[in-house]
């Protein structure tokens, strides 16, 4: 089942065309990578998903982004719901300054929740969920901010996953931490994938090849090719996307 | 050969003249610190003589010539926490409007030059306007809430910049990471923004009051009493406050040689305040940088 549909979406800065014309779907529960160099547009179009462009002043779309079905630029759609429904993770770990146990219990808050008891309950299923909960159960009450760079990650992870989205969106999560920490990440994308629908923008091709089911390759804001992730980094079907993955260019 | 083309007497000579124009640099330096102490000796020296528990705690005495400053005291304390009343949730508010909401461009571009010039105003401006507004057309008279307002309209333009600047320097991660989790623009900086910008804001507001507390022009028209015996009971009360004191025991008065020593202790007295306000203003800055990463 389609858990994202764009269609025909071009995405513009003022002038400047960041998008160009891309349509693509993406399964329910599956992981997909985007690649590509810097500039490319992987990130604008990630961003899309849940509307963190809108952040930006002096931006337009055009085309169609449908989650469950549903246009999300959408006059009828609440920004916030939306958000809630489809998680974030930046590229840098971005805890606030807060403990452990109140980052993750933050998206709760802001959206209303008020019972102690379940946002306890939620806290921890988020810290396993994230494989957190080891390291960090006897100092919950400590700043996150004595964590290491990974956990920050995985906490930003967990923070995300604690208002339970269905889809979970990843700005290259890994691209700040060393490799004992990305891998890390990466077995926690792999079980994630059961519960989640995760779109990963990734610079690390090993990366794209070990966690993704399927893989888009973009270059200048067009989506030069979309395929299996076996596929594309063994035999694309484009000359560009063979050049990107072998090294070539970008 | 490089030898022909590099003389070796230029290391030397390239040498003396770093030492030299460092050397001047450094001079410059020093003697700011020198003046310092200089001025802070000077005061201490004249000053230490007249300041006892009896000099802090009671009021002038025999036509100025004798007594303490304790109404003085008290009165420049109750400015300085009626102008951070006053200039706080203005200055903060403002800032936050204009780092946070207002869109990036001409208007608030305008409103800071506007907010910078209205801190380059003279406060000897900011006296006769707060006398016009506060005292005469408000008709709060000579009073604690017209000096304290007058002095507030002085320092709101430093909050509002240290406002600014302390929100400007947090990354903009903090505030998407904050939004994704569908947080609105206000909760955002309710629990994010402004618990990391707080340390910064309110070393800022300190440090305005620090200002505020030396401040004697605005005063002079809009709240402070030549003489009071008895402590102000409300905020339409004047007040005695120490800057405009020692100008008083320093330029008139029946008896000079014995109110001199006493305007030395004065300043003495109102140095230390805003040496205690200056630190605590440091010292709490620490306080809510630990404080913010825990809780």
């Amino acid at each position: 089942m389609d858990k994202i549909d764009a269609k025909h979406v071009n995405f513009f800065y003022g002038d400047f065309q960041a998008l160009k014309d891309i349509s693509m779907t993406i399964e329910e529960k599956s992981v997909v990578a985007f690649i590509g160099p810097s500039g490319c547009g992987k990130s604008t179009f990630l961003r899309l998903f849940n509307r963190m462009n809108d952040l930006i002043p002096g931006t337009r779309l055009e085309g169609e982004i449908l989650i469950d079905g549903r246009d999300v630029y959408d006059k009828s759609v609440q920004v916030d719901e939306l958000r809630k429904q489809v998680g974030m993770v930046f590229q840098r770990p971005n805890p606030f300054p807060k403990s452990i146990f109140e980052n993750v219990a933050y998206g709760l808050r802001v959206n209303g929740v008020k019972d102690g008891e379940f946002i306890r309950h939620r806290v921890e299923e988020a810290l396993k969920a994230a494989a957190l909960w080891d390291e960090v159960k006897h100092k919950l009450k400590e700043s996150a901010f004595a964590l290491s760079g990974g956990q920050q990650q995985r906490l930003c992870i967990a923070r995300a996953m604690a208002v339970s989205p269905s889809v979970l969106l990843m700005d290259e999560p890994a691209s700040a931490l060393d490799p004992i920490s990305t891998a890390k990440v990466e077995e926690l994308i792999h079980e994630l994938k059961t519960e989640y629908t995760i779109v990963i923008v990734t610079h690390n091709m090993q990366q794209a090849a070990r966690v993704s089911d399927k893989t888009a390759f973009f270059y200048m804001g067009s989506m030069v090719e979309y395929d299996d992730t076996k596929k594309i980094f063994t035999n694309p079907g484009k000359e560009a996307t063979q050049n990107y993955i072998t090294g070539r260019f970008g | 050969m490089r030898q022909d083309i590099f003389p070796l007497q230029q290391g030397g000579r390239k040498r003396r003249s770093q030492w030299l124009a460092f050397g001047v640099f450094g001079l410059m330096s020093y003697s700011i610190v020198f003046i310092l102490f200089a001025i802070l000796g000077f005061i201490i020296y004249k000053g230490i003589g007249v300041v006892s528990w009896e000099f802090l705690t009671t009021a002038p005495a025999d036509g100025m010539t004798g007594g303490g400053v304790w109404p003085a005291i008290v009165g420049t304390f109750y400015l300085m926490a009626g102008s951070a009343l006053f200039a706080f949730p203005v200055g903060v508010m403002s800032g936050i409007y204009m780092n946070e909401y207002a869109p990036k461009g001409w208007l608030v571009r305008f409103i800071r030059m506007m907010t910078n010039n209205l801190g380059g105003i003279p406060s000897v401006v900011f006296g006769l306007f707060g006398m016009a507004l506060f005292v005469k057309y408000l008709g709060f008279g000579d009073s604690i809430l017209s000096g304290s307002l007058t002095l507030g309209l002085l320092c709101v333009p430093l909050v509002i910049r240290t406002t600014e600047e302390s929100l400007k320097a947090i990354p903009d991660s903090f505030r998407e990471g904050s939004r994704a989790l569908g947080a609105t623009k206000l909760q955002t900086i309710w629990h994010v923004v402004l618990p990391m910008g707080m340390p910064n804001v309110i070393t800022g507001l300190i440090l305005a009051l620090g200002r505020v507390s030396g401040e004697t022009a605005p005063i002079l028209f809009t709240c402070a009493a030549y003489f009071l015996p008895r402590l102000p009971r409300s905020v339409l009360d004047q007040c005695m406050a120490l800057p405009y004191h020692l100008y008083v025991v320093s330029t008139s008065g029946t008896d000079m040689d014995s109110q001199l020593p006493l305007a030395y202790g004065t300043a003495l007295v109102l140095i230390l305040i805003v040496l205690v306000v200056n630190l605590s203003a440091h010292a709490l800055r620490r306080y809510f940088s630990n404080k913010v990463k825990t809780n």
